[in-house]
């Protein structure tokens, strides 16, 4: 019976956080147009419906009734896994964000935490881990595609994931050092109290800043967005991994990267800025009402977190791939490095 | 339920393994090895050893198994055949240390025998498994913890070495 109970309330919990990433998903896929169109004094997708926002409607169900091409020469049963592997690693990850506060409600006599799906006490690392597994899906869909474009696009894309998943993963260690903790609810927590107390600030200890700033960057690489989007470079490559893809399978490798621009953005959020914390606490309101305000804080971080991702897609041209591979490894690297000694120093000198 | 899942982990691994050496497309070994790793993971799970089991998919799925992939496609093997002719004497060594080790348990003359027999009781810890991991590599396990990077640090330096023509080279 408690079994059953914690059951349905966990899928339950997992289905509002799936629809709550789609939608976002398909929401985004009209803000982005319509941003990069503002920025550049268009218009953007304007027929269907009242200032095109029922595009992303259009959008789905044109590639729900496209034809499923295979292409001839390609191996098939590698063409259809890559694009589930690329989409489980993107949305699996939202388990562990903690949209809210860390709320404990008893329901039926089982203990259930409405605003995070599970806490569990290495959050960061798995995170971290599935986001390393979404590599295969590109490079398998660029195998598996029997193209030249797409191998190429698959092998690039390989390089780069691993050369920028490891300034995610270093500058994310200044934060695990002034938290001591990696559950993602614990790092939430301690940056109770006002915006000084965010760990972009760190009032008291060594600011993370930097790390932010470089944690941003490799995301950015890390999710193929311009001006890192060498994989997909369509000048030189078609679409690069996904050239061959056409239907319900191009729209997986679509929804996984717009998963995790989502969830990358999650992390940022929760990592550098006070994941539901307000600024001030004023703005977070009575107790009773922190679990609407922080859902309110949360996604207002987050949105403002992907609107500067269109901001920079608009901004910056495209690097080439040895500037790309010498930024990563010259560049962020040994400043991500210097930020993990500094904080390291700091905090052993501010709290022994 | 624990002997269960143990069974459906290691079994698992056991013939993913096998896949690895015994498919003939490398990228299909790879992938095979993938499963495993995933498998080996959930054992560690099964352990309560958490932190273990996202480092195993973190490094060995994440970052080594996509480096394989990776020389695997830019080779552009179509397939390996050359190992495959070994398999009768594969087969023999095979079939000889099988037989070792159920002579071994069925004498019971090993202390392996005894451990599987007697699960020794799980101990309770005070603190998540990160900390202790940590604890124990900085106090108890220091030095060989150091060597291990040292060792690292060189082979490091000698891929560099290795891959940059001309740099011992004395320039006049």
């Amino acid at each position: 019976m408690e079994t059953g109970i914690r059951l349905a309330l966990t899928l339950s919990q997992i289905g509002a956080v799936m629809v709550a990433v789609l939608l976002t998903v398909a929401a985004l896929t009209l803000l982005e147009r319509k941003v990069l169109s503002w920025m550049q004094d268009r218009m953007g997708p304007m027929e269907v419906g009242p200032y095109g926002i029922l595009q992303p409607v259009a959008d789905g169900l044109k590639l729900f009734f496209k034809e499923d091409i295979i292409p001839a020469g390609a191996n098939k049963f590698m063409f259809s896994m890559a694009p589930i592997l690329a989409l489980v690693p993107a949305l699996i990850g939202f388990a562990v964000i903690p949209f809210g506060p860390d709320w404990t409600v008893d329901v039926l006599g089982v203990n259930f935490k409405p605003f995070v799906i599970t806490d569990i006490n290495i959050g960061v690392l798995y995170i971290l881990a599935f986001a390393s597994i979404g590599a295969y899906g590109i490079i398998l869909g660029g195998w598996s595609s029997n193209s030249k474009y797409s191998l190429l696009g698959g092998l690039r894309s390989a390089a780069q994931l691993i050369s920028y998943e490891l300034n995610v993963g270093l500058s994310i260690v200044g934060v695990l050092l002034l938290s001591s903790s990696l559950s993602l609810v614990t790092i939430t927590n301690a940056q109770a109290g006002g915006f000084w107390n965010w760990y972009f600030f760190a009032w008291g200890s060594f600011p993370q800043a930097i790390a932010c700033i470089v944690f941003i960057i490799s995301a950015v690489a890390e999710t193929n967005r311009t001006p890192f989007d060498l994989p997909e470079a369509e000048s030189e490559l078609v679409a690069g991994f996904f050239t061959e893809y056409s239907g319900m399978r191009f729209a997986f490798f679509f929804l996984a990267e717009y998963g995790n621009m989502i969830l990358v953005s999650c992390m940022a959020t929760v990592l550098f800025f006070g994941g539901w914390h307000a600024p001030l606490d004023i703005l977070q309101g009575p107790e009773a009402l922190h679990g609407i305000t922080g859902i309110f804080w949360f996604s207002l971080k987050v949105a403002s977190m992907l609107f500067l991702f269109f901001w920079i897609r608009a901004t910056l041209p495209r690097l080439r791939y040895d500037q790309l591979m010498r930024f990563g490894w010259k560049v962020l690297l040994p400043i991500a490095l210097g930020n993990i000694v500094l904080t390291a120093i700091v905090e052993y000198v501010v709290h022994g | 339920m624990e002997t269960f899942v143990f069974f459906y982990f290691a079994s698992i691994i056991v013939v993913t393994a096998a896949l690895v050496i015994g498919l003939k497309n490398p990228i299909y070994s790879a992938l095979a090895l993938l499963v495993m790793f995933f498998h080996v993971a959930g054992l560690f799970v099964t352990l309560h050893a958490e932190f273990l089991a996202i480092i195993q998919i973190l490094v060995y799925a994440g970052a080594i198994l996509v480096l394989y992939l990776f020389v695997v496609m830019l080779l552009n093997l179509k397939r390996e055949e050359h190992f495959h002719s070994q398999w009768i004497v594969g087969l023999f060594l095979g079939c000889v240390l099988f037989a070792e080790a159920v002579l071994l348990v069925v004498k019971g003359e090993t202390t392996l025998g005894d451990n599987l027999a007697t699960p020794t009781a799980s101990i309770e810890l005070t603190q998540g498994n990160t900390e202790s991991i940590g604890e124990l590599l900085y106090t108890t396990y220091l030095f060989p913890f150091e060597v291990a990077s040292l060792i690292l640090l060189v082979a490091m330096v000698g891929a560099v070495i290795l891959t940059k023509k001309g740099i011992m080279e004395v320039k006049g």
